[in-house]
């Protein structure tokens, strides 16, 4: 099986440089405004993003992580789950949340995600950024802040490496057969 | 997860998985929305043979809080009286479509037999079988005791170490042998103070430390825990104490000996209590107590329970048509 490297540590960084400009600049500063990533990767990924935007703004920004588990639609389709700890920094009543996720798929985990927020109280909005979009969406849903377009088959298989959790930062392609239409 | 049927075959690693749990589902329940999707479309039979409050409407609450639907079985007044049987009852609750059956009930191992019949593929979660185990309960003392030793650092901890003195009628608590087997488990010591004629047969295979005297347990084992059991005069058909002032003075939690526990000591009881029979009321209502937090952890415990049983995909082999 070939594996192929995406993304190298040195690209993730500067992925997350780009999305956290975009952050500032779409909200037009750092006031009301929370990145909540979704474990695991993704809640790493928010406090990366968060310190970029610290160093940038010199303001910190809350960072929170937002188990999804217990609203996914699916779980009667996958072995039992374990759920993750939640952490939110704050009421999310009218602010800016930034969701955060390593790769962007069906959409369900963001489904479920925006399902557990509103038990959280009521964002003024929420956008949604990954570090990569590997297509194949089942719902209508899609990212405002996007590291990397990676269009993939479906039975390939994305994996994002993180320092804090796996020893070292990269994105890898792996298995699958290439498929027309994948090159947009 | 399958079932849960008791706690002597449970891992360690099960046992903290379920805590874990346990955790996420009283974070939620610190919210203004404490409602969780999660078994939305699923139904949760609690068969009850057996009279309980506390324990069926911590079920109750429990399968509610996670979407799914109820329904309560109560045996008084139902077929049961009229002669039907446990299969007879089982098989009306799969003709239902029940994913999830509560059972409690008088006979030892009836749990069992419902989850190993072949009659039901619902999980089948024990809620006390006879004098043989309650897991639910020890499960949320063992949440308890872990929130009290470790506070908000208790995820992932297990109970090494920890001195556990279980005090009372063991031969007929289910309470107490649940307990026993998961706090091994989870790597406490567990000590037993009882009369000699409320001590179960088998006890001295137990891995416990055995005590006839309460005065002598605390003075030895120096408790983190001690968790005092009802006197189940329901159960007990013959005399096995000589009255009950004698049994108070022996091994009752008066305030003397509270007095004498560490500072770090917590007092346990499942509920209901007999005040002034195996605890005073000062122990009872002593900030060491942990009654009420016990009846609040039940739910978030159950949930977990309910979430790990029901919430996964089910084996292909079990799934069976009709």
């Amino acid at each position: 099986m070939t594996t192929r490297t995406v993304l190298d540590g040195a690209e993730i960084s500067r992925a997350l440089t780009r999305i956290s400009h975009e952050i500032i600049e779409a909200n037009k500063g750092v006031a009301d405004l929370v990145l909540v990533g979704i474990p695991t990767r993704g809640s790493m990924l928010a406090r990366r993003i968060a310190e970029i935007i610290s160093r940038i703004e010199g303001v910190d920004v809350p960072v929170g992580s937002l188990d999804t588990t217990m609203y996914r639609d699916d779980l009667a389709q996958h072995p039992t789950r374990a759920p993750h700890p939640t952490d939110m920094p704050m009421s999310v009543d009218g602010v800016t949340v930034v969701l955060v996720d390593d790769v962007l798929f069906s959409g369900r985990t963001v489904r479920a995600a925006l399902d557990a927020l509103g038990d959280h109280g009521r964002p003024k909005a929420v956008r949604l950024a990954a570090l990569i979009d590997r297509g194949h969406r089942e719902l209508p849903i899609r990212a405002d802040y996007i590291g990397k377009n990676l269009p993939s088959s479906r039975d390939e298989r994305i994996s994002v490496k993180l320092t804090e959790h796996d020893g070292e930062d990269s994105v890898t392609i792996s298995g699958g057969t290439r498929e027309a239409g994948e090159s947009a | 997860m399958r079932h849960l049927l008791d706690t002597r075959t449970l891992s360690r690693d099960d046992a903290i998985l379920i805590l874990d749990t346990a955790e996420d589902m009283a974070a939620t329940q610190q919210r203004e929305m404490k409602k969780l999707p999660t078994l939305r479309g699923k139904s949760v039979v609690n068969l009850f043979f057996e009279d309980s409050t506390r324990t069926r409407i911590s079920f109750e609450a429990a399968a509610k809080r996670l979407s799914a639907d109820v329904i309560n079985f109560s045996a008084k007044g139902s077929s049961v009286s009229k002669g039907e049987s446990l299969k007879d009852t089982a098989q009306t609750l799969q003709a239902i479509g029940a994913d999830g059956v509560i059972i409690r009930h008088p006979a030892s191992g009836a749990a069992s037999r419902l989850a190993s019949s072949g009659w039901i593929d619902a999980g089948v979660l024990n809620a006390g079988d006879g004098t043989h185990e309650h897991p639910t309960q020890a499960l949320l003392d063992a949440f308890t005791m872990r929130r009290r030793l470790h506070g908000d650092a208790s995820r992932g901890q297990s109970l090494d170490g920890v001195s556990v003195v279980i005090v009372g009628d063991i031969a007929h608590s289910r309470v107490a042998r649940s307990n026993l087997w998961l706090l091994n488990a989870l790597g406490a010591k567990v000590s037993l103070v009882a009369p000699e004629t409320l001590l179960p047969f088998g006890v001295r295979e137990w891995p416990v430390t055995l005590y006839h005297s309460l005065d002598d347990a605390l003075a030895t084992e120096r408790p983190d825990v001690v968790m005092m059991l009802r006197i189940q005069t329901e159960r007990m058909h013959a005399a096995f104490f000589p009255n009950e002032r004698e049994y108070a003075r022996n091994w009752g939690l008066d305030d003397a000996r509270l007095a004498r526990l560490t500072e770090r000591a917590i007092v346990m009881h499942p509920g209901p209590m007999n005040r002034g029979l195996e605890i005073s009321s000062g122990a009872a209502d002593s900030p060491r107590s942990t009654v009420l937090e016990q009846v609040a952890n039940g739910v978030s415990v159950r949930m977990a329970c309910l979430f790990l049983l029901l919430s996964g995909e089910r084996p292909q082999s079990e799934r069976t048509e009709g």
